[in-house]
């Protein structure tokens, strides 16, 4: 196990560097430059170029690119990202900031999409062919095909403008705070969030149960009279949730970019908002700094999925 | 309930598929008893409808349907049972094993655990550790060394043989009135056969259990059962004493089964299998389902079904000429 955990890191952190090369590259191929981003078009004078000639000097923006890579490279080994164009902030400090309300607003939503997904697709599998389980796959189809953007905006002008009972953005009222509000403004976007994901997982949820209520052991548990909960429950449902480890890591990276655009609709202080900004004004340091924050959330999460593997079903041994 | 009421009474029994191609009719009129405490083998091959029969007994048959028949159990027709009480006999007095131990074992719950549940399940007041002291006690029995140890363990750390010695475990754990024994020993190694064989017999003498025993192998029959009854295309053609039967079989099919076996008392140039093969139960051929095959058939066959009638004491054949087959079949064809 240790040995097996040690390897994986490893290799996880040559996809590392090499994630971070590929991204600092590519941002910097990207037409535009930070520097002209900073200035409105109506600014630009006579005597701007020299003063964007001393200002991309100043960043370190006219040395060849291998050159800035090795200077950032040397800077993060250290955990100094760099700091931002615009703001001037170390970037590691604004993505740690804003690590905090992501990671709790997909958490949340993740804990939803299992609490809707797990059930609602048991019920279907267990009740196969019959009109809940086609509400079951109309409803998962509905919200996968309709974007949550739209939804959050729906949503919004629902709970928000109409029946006022939710506040519309931000993560806690300016001047409030407490657990109790910061609740209150979790609750439209991680529930958004958690019904998106929600939908095929269920659809998941069912096709595994379905083929596991169809295996041998299934009919000894009934054999030896156990009742149709416990042979669900206890059996078929424990195996069919084991694939569904996979299934929910594969899933993260995937909230996290509905996350980002959710972030944007509900005005969520979440890294999203930042990276989105970040890619506007073409401030790379931010934009380097939080794919690599995404990669390691990816990487770190499939290393969870294989340990949790071995944790549940123990025919399988990492070694 | 008399004394000489049968613990097991099938009567009629009917079980259809629906399939795309049409109505699949897996057991046709089956009717056979189980008395106390003895070994009924159920022969057949692939197709017969032995496996069904044996599912039906339980309401396991997942897709098909139950289309006539009765099946009693101590006077209790258990098809009409609510489902709590059909539970409470599921594993309780009638229980199961099943024919492939790899499959047939939850693969992420330890075999102590497989057997404790068993054991609950039924006695709601068993305390845990009671329990498990009464389980590892079972996996003694059942020659399992080291039975501590193997309590912990989960299925696929045992091999086959294994598995199915904790399946008889699991079987016998709630000293059952009637064991379903499914193919047993199908799924095993040859060498490991005789073993499960031995052991069907010693669970069958410490729970004094009746066993219903399914298999194609007549060989197996002979070895275990004191009665068997033979099925062909979903119904039963022949049933009897087992010496009776395999001395004197009174029906073209049972003849044809034991004419197909190799044998060691004495040398054969050849096996001479039945030819053609199983009728279709899509569309079953009418009159005697065995007539395209039979040496014997005539027209009466083609268009008349035989019943199940009474051709000597406690034997009964379903064929119109059974008869014949006494001067037909000398006797030293079988053992």
């Amino acid at each position: 196990m240790a040995a097996f955990v040690v390897r994986r890191i490893l290799v996880n952190i040559v996809v590392f560097i090499l994630i971070g090369i590929g991204v600092f590259l590519l941002v910097r191929a990207a037409p535009g430059d930070p520097v002209r981003m900073m200035i409105r078009p109506e600014d630009l004078q006579e005597g701007s170029e020299g003063f964007i000639q001393a200002r991309r000097a100043e960043l370190g923006l006219d040395d060849p690119v291998l050159v800035q890579y090795g200077r950032w490279f040397l800077d993060a080994v250290t955990g100094d990202l760099g700091s931002s164009f615009i703001s001037r902030e170390p970037v590691s400090g604004l993505l740690l900031e804003r690590l905090g309300p992501t990671v709790l607003l997909m958490s949340t939503a993740l804990g939803i999409a299992l609490l809707i997904a797990i059930p609602l697709g048991t019920i279907a599998a267990v009740r196969r062919n019959t009109g809940v389980d086609y509400a079951a796959a109309a409803l998962s189809l509905g919200v996968i095909s309709v974007p949550s953007f739209f939804l959050g905006i729906v949503a919004i002008y629902l709970f928000s403008l109409q029946l006022g009972w939710l506040p519309s953005s931000g993560m806690s009222t300016p001047g409030g705070g407490g657990g109790a509000d910061i609740l209150e403004h979790l609750i439209m976007p991680a529930a958004i969030l958690g019904l998106a994901a929600a939908g095929p997982l269920t659809r998941y949820v069912r096709g595994s149960l379905i083929d596991e209520l169809s295996a041998d052991y299934v009919r000894t548990a009934e054999a030896k009279g156990g009742s149709p909960v416990r042979v669900v429950g206890r059996h078929a449902l424990r195996n069919s949730l084991i694939p569904l480890i996979t299934i929910v890591m594969i899933n993260i990276p995937q909230m996290l970019a509905g996350a980002v655009v959710l972030e944007q609709v509900f005005a969520w202080p979440g890294m999203g908002q930042l990276a989105v900004r970040a890619v506007n004004t073409q401030d790379y340091p931010v934009i380097v700094g939080f794919a690599l924050y995404v990669a390691a959330l990816v990487l770190i999460c499939n290393l969870l999925a294989d340990l949790a593997y071995a944790v549940v079903d123990p025919r399988v041994k990492v070694t | 309930m008399t004394q000489s009421e049968p613990l097991l009474e099938v009567d009629d029994l009917a079980v259809e598929f629906r399939t795309d191609e049409g109505v699949v009719k897996a057991v046709d009129g089956a009717s056979f008893t189980v008395d106390r405490g003895e070994i009924v083998g159920v022969v057949g091959e692939s197709g017969s409808g032995k496996s069904v029969t044996a599912m039906s007994i339980l309401g396991l048959v997942k897709s098909g349907r139950r289309a006539g028949g009765t099946i009693r159990f101590r006077g209790r027709d258990l098809g009409a049972l609510p489902a709590k009480e059909l539970r409470s006999i599921r594993g309780g007095e009638i229980a199961m094993i099943f024919q492939d131990p790899m499959t047939a074992l939850n693969p992420v719950v330890t075999i102590g655990r497989q057997i404790v549940e068993a054991l609950r399940l039924h006695d709601k007041k068993l305390a845990k550790g009671a329990a498990r002291d009464r389980a590892i006690e079972l996996l003694a029995l059942v020659g399992m060394p080291d039975a501590a140890a193997r309590f912990r363990q989960y299925p696929h750390e045992f091999s086959g043989g294994m598995r199915q010695r904790a399946m008889i475990a699991m079987a016998i754990a709630n000293g059952p009135s009637l064991l379903i024994a499914d193919e047993p020993t199908t799924a095993l190694d040859v060498t490991i056969q005789a073993q499960v064989l031995d052991l069907l017999k010693v669970a069958q003498q410490e729970t004094q259990a009746a066993t219903l025993l399914i298999t194609h192998d007549l060989g197996v029959v002979a070895e275990l059962a004191d009665r068997v009854v033979v099925m062909y295309a979903g119904r039963v053609v022949e049933q009897g004493d087992v010496i009776t039967v395999f001395t004197e079989p009174r029906h073209p099919y049972t003849v044809g089964l034991l004419e197909s076996l190799p044998r060691l008392d004495r040398d054969v140039d050849e096996l001479h299998p039945i030819p053609g093969s199983p009728p279709s139960l899509l569309a079953p051929p009418p009159g005697c389902p065995f007539h395209p095959r039979c040496p014997l058939a005539r027209d009466r066959c083609r268009t008349e079904r035989p019943p199940l009638r009474a051709v000597g004491a406690a034997h009964h054949s379903a064929c119109h000429f059974a008869e014949e087959l006494a001067a037909v079949v000398p006797t030293e064809v079988t053992r």
